[in-house]
């Protein structure tokens, strides 16, 4: 079934649960309202044939209200058709119906978006963290969370006495002082995490220069 | 405070069968030429190393091609790639697990320094947790750069206190504080000393 098609028997079918639909290079998104997102999604594997669920996805859209988005790719196999369904999750109420009990694919999906952004799935088998471990207070896909990290307490492990340090960041990802003769200054570790250095990478005498 | 030890072998002097040394410098020499590396392959170094255990650049040359995966079997841990938090612990048990004496190369910008991933996730380098002996620039290092590394942990072995080392247990050995002599010197020629 053409996505748009499916679509508008959608719309039949849940009325005011579809919000507006856009079309971009051929790509159909379809808003949908969250309460609705399980029942839409088995009406769509059950009776449009998508019956691939490719992604699950979360979206952070800090400054905007909802705040964060829950974005699914489907795909029919019988008609090599793709649809987008997004939904809004606002702040306060971080919680969608899960759809493992749609597409059993669903499980890891959801639970990366949960990992990195906090959002829950209501009725997950299994809503545990994915990729970072077990306890670790933050969600770092976020976008108020810095790319460095922040300091966090490591379970099991010696790695500086069990804590997660913020990588240094100095002027943005990576940036070594290249160009001065001192070793010290050169090496990117030195220079963001003693502060001296810092200066010493700013102002560098002569002698350091090359 | 120990020199550079003449270890000269010349069978016109000592016979066919002699070699003076001291049991330091014999026990030394036996391991740093059969260095086993634990191949600690995290990320796309790895594939790197596999090429240095291939035929074309072959660290069987320096007696190291005997990789182990246990890490019971092994004395050199190469980190070869990203550790990532949560694969920290892992390594950090793996390394615990090797029997002492034991050595460990930080293979590749990411396991020396956290190289490009400035991140969250990304261990700043392994020596965090690890005590490094040789680190390997580049990124990935190619393969005579893990050879290079390899021989100068040979040469940091070379001139430890292995029976010094044994008496106290700890994990790293006691250096002798200037490079010593070659070890095994045949004919006549003998250089006082080797760079290291
Ligand atoms: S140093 Fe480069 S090649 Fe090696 S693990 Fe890091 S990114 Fe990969």
């Amino acid at each position: 079934m053409k996505p748009v098609k499916a679509v508008e028997k959608l719309r039949a079918q849940f009325g005011e649960a579809i919000g507006p639909m856009t079309e971009f290079r051929g790509e159909t998104t379809v808003r949908v309202a969250r309460e609705q997102i399980l029942e839409v999604c088995r009406y769509l594997r059950d009776e449009c044939g998508f019956n691939m669920l490719t992604d699950v996805a979360g979206v952070d859209n800090y400054g905007e209200d909802p705040r964060y988005e829950v974005v699914y790719h489907l795909y029919s196999m019988a008609d090599k058709q793709m649809l987008r369904l997004k939904v809004g999750v606002p702040e306060d109420d971080l919680v969608v119906d899960s759809v493992v009990s749609v597409w059993r694919t669903a499980d890891w999906h959801e639970r990366e978006a949960y990992d990195m952004f906090g959002i829950r799935f209501r009725g997950h088998p299994n809503l545990k963290r994915i990729l970072m471990w077990e306890g670790y207070p933050y969600h770092p896909l976020r976008k108020d969370f810095p790319l460095a990290g922040l300091p966090a307490e490591l379970p099991e492990t010696a790695v500086e006495a069990g804590r997660v340090e913020a990588a240094p960041m100095l002027g943005g990802p990576f940036v070594p002082a290249i160009g001065t003769r001192s070793s010290v200054l050169r090496e990117p570790r030195q220079v963001d995490t003693v502060v001296e250095n810092i200066e010493r990478v700013k102002n560098p005498t002569k002698k350091e220069l090359v | 405070m120990n020199r550079a030890v003449e270890i000269g072998w010349d069978p016109k002097v000592e016979g066919r069968d002699v070699i003076v040394t001291r049991l330091d410098a014999a026990i030394d020499w036996v391991r740093r030429n059969s260095c086993w590396p634990m191949p600690m392959g995290l990320a796309c170094c790895g594939i790197e190393l596999m090429a240095v255990g291939a035929s074309r650049f072959d660290i069987a040359r320096f007696g190291a091609e005997v990789m182990r995966f246990s890490p019971r079997q092994a004395d050199l841990m190469i980190v070869a790639g990203t550790c990532v938090y949560k694969m920290a612990g892992v390594v950090k048990r793996v390394w615990d697990q090797m029997p002492n004496p034991k050595w460990c190369m930080a293979m590749g910008a990411c396991a020396s320094t956290g190289g490009m991933y400035r991140s969250y996730a990304v261990v700043q380098g392994v020596d965090r947790f690890l005590p490094v002996d040789v680190y390997v620039s580049g990124c990935p290092p190619r393969p005579e750069a893990v050879l290079e590394g390899l021989m100068a942990i040979q040469r940091k072995i070379e001139r430890e206190r292995a029976l010094a080392g044994m008496k106290t247990g700890d994990a790293k050995a006691p250096l002798y504080e200037l490079p010593r002599g070659p070890i095994i010197v045949r004919g006549e020629y003998a250089p006082k000393f080797r760079d290291s």
